[in-house]
């Protein structure tokens, strides 16, 4: 790992994790309507992740996009104009904050819905006979979801170029792993002979070596990987809806990736990241908040037809 | 002549003639058992490549297409029976029918879903519906119902690879044998089709006098309105007109309402059962254009499932008698 590597990986860290801290401490003053799902404490996640996605991949996210979003390289401004519903957001204020489409990026606020969607776009780029590949984000909270099984049983008979990445944040909104999922996530995976690997980590470089093999291994293969991450949210679910123990919370903190990949860098530098990102996060705001709100005249019926 | 069932197999085999982009995808689909209901019967065998049979999963088919509609194909996938389609719902309604509208226009979901809806043939509560009412209504959705009055392979054609938005595409499985009327054949008949992607057709008994009252009907329930609307003139000196759409929703119902404004007098004729149904918002949306003075009645099935039975069966769902007794009804009021 290369010195500016570990530059770009906090630089991306910390622009996600102060984007959405800004979002939270910005719902109160009303700027903001409807509802955010934040990503911080798995800000590594997609970070190391999404590090190893090549031109032309696909990235199918859910209602916790802000993080894959940035990650792929996604326009902060855009974002937060859509968040704000302003006419210059990623979808003209349509979407808001779980419903993004740009690019090669989808995200879609159904929880496994998505995954036989991102399961057919692999189908298409093998069919098709290209190099892309599908990078598929779900939670622990969406292998309660039926459909995903059916997906993963067609990937697999397909052998379809996917990388299922599953974010356990040991939390489905406000219901613990132990309440909701039985047996263990990497054998879901295996029961359709499809290889998995699984760590432990909030260290971005740490997660991003460990997803490599599994990456190569669909790259070649052109078959189904899944890559499971223990992690752990430190926000709310939504916002102010968190009901779990401040102990465990302030546990998880201590394992905080930013400061683990901070101390890789030599303090200059990270100041320099730290004061280029806050004024980078702090512009867009202020810019998206004087953006024009997103005009009723531009809706449209679907299909063209009105009454 | 051609039946429905070889038109539709036409179809698809003319889809994936001109485009390399067309699959078709299903339960069952390859030869040689070509789909339940032989839709599909032969095109594996040309097509390999193109014809890919799936688990028993219509949820996960139909999202599998909605990505493969996403990233630029043209994904036609059947579910073998009309009942299962609840199974789909979430696919169709949040995925399929939302990310053209909610990405602000930034892509297209060019996906058609084809299923055999309808009963009369005695395969009990869930394998005999048409459900097709839940689905209407559902924005960004286009549901289209074949019917014998044109090439419904035709139609099928249209819908895969000339609509870049979702179409939900109804079989009934008692229009697969017939054949295809030709307008010539319906020598009784005067025919104005209109000039519309989906068509919907416009039939009155040629020279008769002035129709007394308006029938709506689609899919195989147009068949039954049809014969009711010649033993209406040729029995009962009643003369109708009845409109045929094709495209069930979104609605576009100006033929239609051109033809109550002048009869006031509307029955609707659907299989599906009648409470919320295609009746009522067809109703509604013409008494809104027509005004005073408008009257209506809707023929559809019991408000109960379709039993297995025979004669419970043909209780429940309804019969051209039916149709007689309502219209004669109607045409009777003040």
């Amino acid at each position: 790992m290369s010195s500016p590597d570990n530059a770009a990986f906090y630089r991306r860290m910390l622009q996600i994790r102060r984007f959405e801290e800004t979002v939270l401490d910005l719902f109160p003053r009303g700027l903001f309507y409807g509802t955010t799902h934040t990503y911080i404490g798995q800000e590594a996640n997609a970070v190391g992740v999404l590090a190893r996605l090549r031109e032309g991949d696909i990235v199918v996210s859910n209602h916790r996009c802000h993080g894959h979003f940035l990650a792929y390289g996604g326009s902060m401004h855009a974002l937060a104009a859509e968040l704000m519903g302003r006419s210059t957001g990623i979808c003209g204020g349509r979407g808001g904050s779980q419903h993004i489409q740009w690019r090669d990026f989808y995200a879609n606020g159904i929880l496994g819905g998505t995954v036989p969607m991102a399961v057919g776009m692999a189908a298409s780029e093998k069919l098709k006979g290209g190099d892309r590949m599908v990078f598929s984000f779900i939670g622990d909270g969406t292998l309660g979801e039926g459909v995903v099984y059916e997906s993963l049983n067609i990937a697999a008979l397909g052998a379809f170029p996917i990388l299922f990445i599953v974010e356990n944040n040991r939390y489905a909104q406000s219901t613990p792993t132990r309440l909701n999922l039985a047996g263990e996530i990497p054998d879901r995976f295996k029961a359709f002979g499809i290889p998995v690997e699984s760590i432990d980590s909030t260290d971005v470089v740490e997660i991003h070596e460990a997803v490599e093999p599994m990456l190569e291994y669909v790259r070649e293969n052109k078959g189904p990987a899944a890559f499971v991450v223990h992690t752990y949210r430190f926000a709310p679910h939504s916002k102010g809806d968190d009901s779990r123990d401040p102990q465990e919370i302030a546990r998880y903190r201590t394992k905080d990736p930013l400061p683990i990949q901070a101390e890789r860098l030599d303090e200059a530098l990270r100041r320099e990241i730290q004061e280029s990102v806050e004024i980078a996060v702090m512009d867009t705001f202020k810019q998206a908040e004087t953006d024009p709100a997103a005009d009723p005249a531009s809706l449209t019926s679907p299909l063209g037809i009105s009454r | 002549m051609t039946s429905i069932l070889e038109s539709l197999n036409r179809g698809l085999r003319t889809c994936l003639e001109e485009s390399d982009q067309v699959y078709v995808i299903g339960e069952d689909v390859l030869d040689p058992y070509g789909g339940a209901f032989k839709v599909t019967r032969g095109l594996s065998t040309d097509y390999p490549e193109h014809v890919i049979t799936t688990p028993v999963s219509e949820a996960g088919i139909v999202g599998v297409g909605v990505g493969m509609a996403l990233r630029g194909l043209y994904p036609v996938i059947e579910i073998m029976f009309g009942d299962f389609i609840s199974l789909t719902v979430d696919q169709l309604i949040n995925h399929a029918a939302k990310f053209r509208w909610m990405s602000n226009d930034q892509v297209r979901v060019p996906l058609v879903v084809r299923t055999p809806m309808g009963g009369r043939r005695g395969y009990g509560p869930t394998h005999s519906q048409s459900l097709e009412k839940h689905l209407l209504g559902a924005p960004g959705l286009r549901v289209v119902a074949a019917t014998a009055l044109g090439d419904a392979g035709d139609l099928l054609r249209k819908a895969v690879l000339e609509d870049d938005d979702p179409v939900l595409f109804l079989e009934h499985k008692a229009l697969y044998a017939k054949k295809i009327i030709a307008h010539d054949e319906l020598s009784d008949f005067k025919v104005d089709v209109s000039n519309e992607r989906y068509p919907s057709y416009r039939l009155r008994i040629a020279g008769a006098p002035a129709p007394v009252i308006t029938l709506a009907a689609y899919g195989y329930s147009a068949e039954l309105a049809r014969e009711a609307v010649k033993r209406l003139a040729f029995e009962h000196e009643i003369f109708s007109d009845l409109i045929v759409p094709t495209q069930l929703s979104p609605f576009e119902l100006d033929d239609l309402i051109a033809a109550a404004r002048l009869t006031k007098r509307l029955l609707t004729v659907e299989e599906g059962t009648m409470t919320l149904g295609w009746g009522a918002e067809v109703i509604s949306r013409v008494l809104e254009e027509v005004g005073p003075g408008f009257q209506a009645q809707r023929v559809a099935a019991d408000d109960m499932p379709i039993p297995a039975a025979g004669l419970l069966e043909k209780a429940v769902l309804p019969q051209i008698e039916d149709i007689l007794e309502a219209a004669i009804a109607l045409s009777e009021a003040n």
